[in-house]
């Protein structure tokens, strides 16, 4: 089937062209492909590399999905999405799923027709400014000039902040990421702003990070995670338990090294059947047994995942936070195998 | 007689619809009629049926929502809690606001370029090729990206303009003390009555009473100007001398408009560099400034091979005529070329006009917040609602094209080569 995008009016030859299929996985079992959403380019979750090889966070999970549902993680076509045409890319059909920081909110998940099957992310947004503006708290931000990109949640959630702290600015908006980067540099706003996980990336990609601060303000909630479209409970039960069976997988000290072994010999019956050597969890979502298994070898577990791309040993350094495990005081937990 | 009623009659055979050739043509016309409306039966079922499958209605409600997004530019007044609607209001007036004044530069540029072209110096006619050829044959978006660019990447910081605390210098200095280049906006003096007679509520908007009496000023001197002109040509016809009437049209076009300008207070107010920004004066953005620049110099190439083919199109016969008659060149073109190129001209600049105002939607290259940056942008994106939105920016472009080509039509109809 031919799918593609237009936007404006094409896009209801784009849904038509999109629709038709409710079954995503059989789809994808029969492309042979997932066609996963990313952003354009964000250093640590989603970055094409020197050889056109995407890397990062969101990418990872991507992979995941794709070992779990077609046996190989490189099965993967990227779609770079904008936070424009993200959520049109998802409802037409050009793409399976997003991975691409994309927040988890009530319209979104109802209005706009997709389904968010899980948090891999939990998040907030912050500002960033020069570190010879002086600038200590975004209190002082009266009057600047703000770069936001546009179809975010941060654009609305920005005029709300300003609005309650009785503060005024001047929005710039900008498509993407590196645009906001750009412009950012170049001085044409004072401050930028976005999740804080997007902005620790961004300073890392400068060539003087020592010279932006990110003030400590976090003026939102973002549970940023993956979305598939409304109505496909199938498909997403599929993104939403691989995304699970990483977490999982962190919590029982189940890793893409001593993986094999644990499933040889460990006695944990919860770990047996992550595993799937005993009892059969993967037909009841329509994969074989080996499913997480697969998953969890592309890139290891969700701490594996998150230290390897964006973890305090990377040159974003980000903490776990709210993003330990709920054993160790943060916000991950997956509900039970069984 | 006879004859008549015995003429053979006409039977009607259904072949006939396909090879007599006084049916074919209907045949194929009611044929192509069904196929079309299958055709669009087809479509609008499709779509009704996806919509369906989506989970998707078809409404126009989120209009009335809370927008809840900031728009830097606004002609009229908005915040963060007016409406969807609003905020399509505020992106067409964007949208018209620079298909407006880009017509404007555009036409101004043309003219001149397309005149100068056919210039006997040979450097002049040289340069306007130049320019032609380059405008025309690039991208307009490359051309937008690169005013932008240049527009941020060489202009300072407005930060350069702060005095430095020690030596009490800055970087930059403002030009005459009321114009600042930055990297962000020009800011510029910003005109303001100290005398504020109120505003004047017209529902969807408030417009300034002051700026409408100024208005009313300007159009009141104009019409006696020329009632006076009327009478000098009157008396001009009756006497044969012509009565001086410069200085009563000095008085009532700009003595008249001034007069009421200085009694309302009228003054500029300068921008002045306050905490992050200039404040005060008007600060008008790179992104509008690129992108009209680029709109204007572009469709300026255009406009200005138009002139140029209108002007061609007069015969040489036209031109050595005026000569003869001791006219001016500056005269020959503007009375007697210019008028009848017009004939020629007026077509095809109206087809640019359009143009101009559709390609002004390449806007969201450099985030200037038009009709497709609210409505077909942040809106769209915010509501999920693809279809409403799209169909409504097609049809309010179609609506402003349609408008466009009426005006010109009939000024068209005005100029053209009256034949009786
Ligand atoms: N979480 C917000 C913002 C998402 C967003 O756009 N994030 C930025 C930076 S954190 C991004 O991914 N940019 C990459 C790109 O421009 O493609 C949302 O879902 O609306």
């Amino acid at each position: 089937m031919k799918k593609s995008v237009f936007l404006g009016t094409l896009t209801v030859a784009g849904l038509a062209a999109g629709l038709g299929s409710a079954a995503t996985l059989d789809d994808v079992k029969a492309r042979g492909e997932l066609n996963c959403g990313v952003s354009t380019g964000l250093t640590g979750f989603s970055l094409p590399d020197a050889n056109g090889n995407w890397t990062g966070f969101d990418v990872a999970l991507c992979r995941a999905v794709a070992a779990a549902v077609l046996g190989d993680g490189t099965k993967v076509k990227f779609v770079p999405t904008t936070g424009q045409t993200r959520f049109t890319a998802l409802a037409s059909g050009e793409v399976d799923m997003l991975a691409r920081n994309s927040t988890w909110t009530f319209s979104r998940d109802t209005d706009l027709k997709l389904d968010f099957v899980g948090v891999n992310y939990y998040d907030g947004q912050g500002f960033m400014v020069r570190k010879d503006l002086g600038v200590t708290s975004a209190k002082e931000l009266d009057g600047a000039t703000v770069c936001i990109q546009t179809g975010t949640t941060t654009e609305l959630n920005l005029a709300d902040w300003f609005k309650v702290n009785n503060l005024s600015y001047t929005p710039v908006a900008v498509e993407t990421n590196a645009e906001g980067e750009q412009q950012y540099a170049a001085g044409a706003c004072d401050a930028y702003t976005t999740d804080a996980s997007g902005l620790a990336a961004t300073r890392a990609a400068f060539a003087d990070p020592e010279n932006h601060v990110i003030l400590p303000e976090i003026i939102s909630k973002e549970p940023l995670g993956p979305a598939v479209r409304h109505g496909d409970n199938e498909w997403a039960d599929v993104v939403g338990w691989t995304l699970n069976a990483l977490i999982a997988a962190e919590e029982y000290g189940v890793t893409s090294t001593n993986m094999e072994e644990l499933a040889a010999n460990s006695p944990n019956p919860e770990i047996r059947r992550l595993l799937g050597v005993e009892g059969d969890l993967g037909p009841m979502i329509r994969l074989d047994k080996d499913w997480a298994k697969r998953a969890i070898s592309v890139g290891g577990n969700y701490g594996e995942i998150f230290a390897a791309t964006i973890g305090e040993a990377t040159p974003i350094g980000l903490a776990r936070g709210l993003n330990a495990q709920w054993t160790q005081g943060g916000l991950l937990y997956a509900p039970p195998f069984r | 007689m006879a004859n008549v009623a015995d003429a053979p009659k006409d039977t009607f055979r259904l072949s006939m619809l396909l090879y007599d050739t006084r049916y074919r043509s209907l045949t194929i016309q009611v044929f192509v009629f069904f196929l079309f409306m299958a055709g669009a039966a087809w479509l609008v079922d499709n779509t009704m049926r996806n919509l369906e499958a989506l989970g998707k209605d078809f409404n126009f409600g989120f209009l009335w929502n809370r927008a809840g997004y900031d728009i830097s530019q606004r002609l009229v007044e908005y915040t963060n809690d007016s409406t969807h609607g609003r905020a399509m209001l505020v992106g067409l007036l964007n949208t018209l606001l620079v298909a407006l004044l880009g017509c404007i530069a555009a036409t101004v540029i043309g003219v001149i370029v397309g005149v100068l072209r056919l210039s006997k110096n040979w450097l002049v006619g040289r340069l306007m090729t130049v320019y032609v050829e380059i405008f025309r044959n690039v991208p307009l978006l490359l051309w937008i990206l690169l005013i932008y660019a240049v527009f941020t990447e060489a202009t300072p910081a407005p930060n350069a303009f702060r005095p430095n605390p020690e030596t009490g210098l800055a970087d930059r200095s403002m030009f005459l003390d009321a114009i600042a280049v930055t990297n962000r906006y020009t800011a510029v003096p910003n005109s303001v009555f100290s005398r504020e007679l109120g505003w004047l509520d017209l529902g969807l908007f408030y417009i300034n009473i002051d700026v409408l009496a100024v208005l009313a000023a300007a159009v009141l001197g104009w019409w006696l100007n020329r009632m006076v002109k009327a009478r000098a040509t009157r008396i001009q016809n009756e006497t044969g001398v012509r009565p001086a009437t410069w200085w009563s049209s000095v008085l009532l076009l700009l003595g008249l408009p001034v007069a009421v300008l200085l009694a309302l207070g009228f003054h500029l107010e300068f921008p002045e560099l306050r905490g992050f920004n200039f404040v005060g004066g008007l600060n008008v953005s790179n992104s509008f400034m690129a992108l009209w620049l680029a709109l204007s110099l572009y469709t300026g190439a255009f406009i200005a091979e138009i002139v140029r083919a209108g002007i061609l199109a007069i015969s040489r016969g036209q031109s050595e005529a005026a000569f003869a008659l001791g006219l001016r060149p500056g005269r020959t073109m503007s009375l007697v070329i210019l008028p009848q190129a017009l004939r020629v001209i007026i077509p095809p600049l109206i087809s640019q006009y359009l143009n101009l105002t559709k390609n002004s939607s390449l806007a969201i290259a450099v985030g200037y917040l038009d009709l497709r940056g609210t409505l077909g942008g942040i809106t769209l994106n915010q509501t999920g609602r693809e279809l409403e939105c799209v169909l409504l920016m097609m049809l309010i472009y179609l609506a402003i094209s349609l408008v466009i080509s009426a005006v010109m039509n009939v000024y068209n109809a005005a100029v053209k080569l009256k034949e009786r």
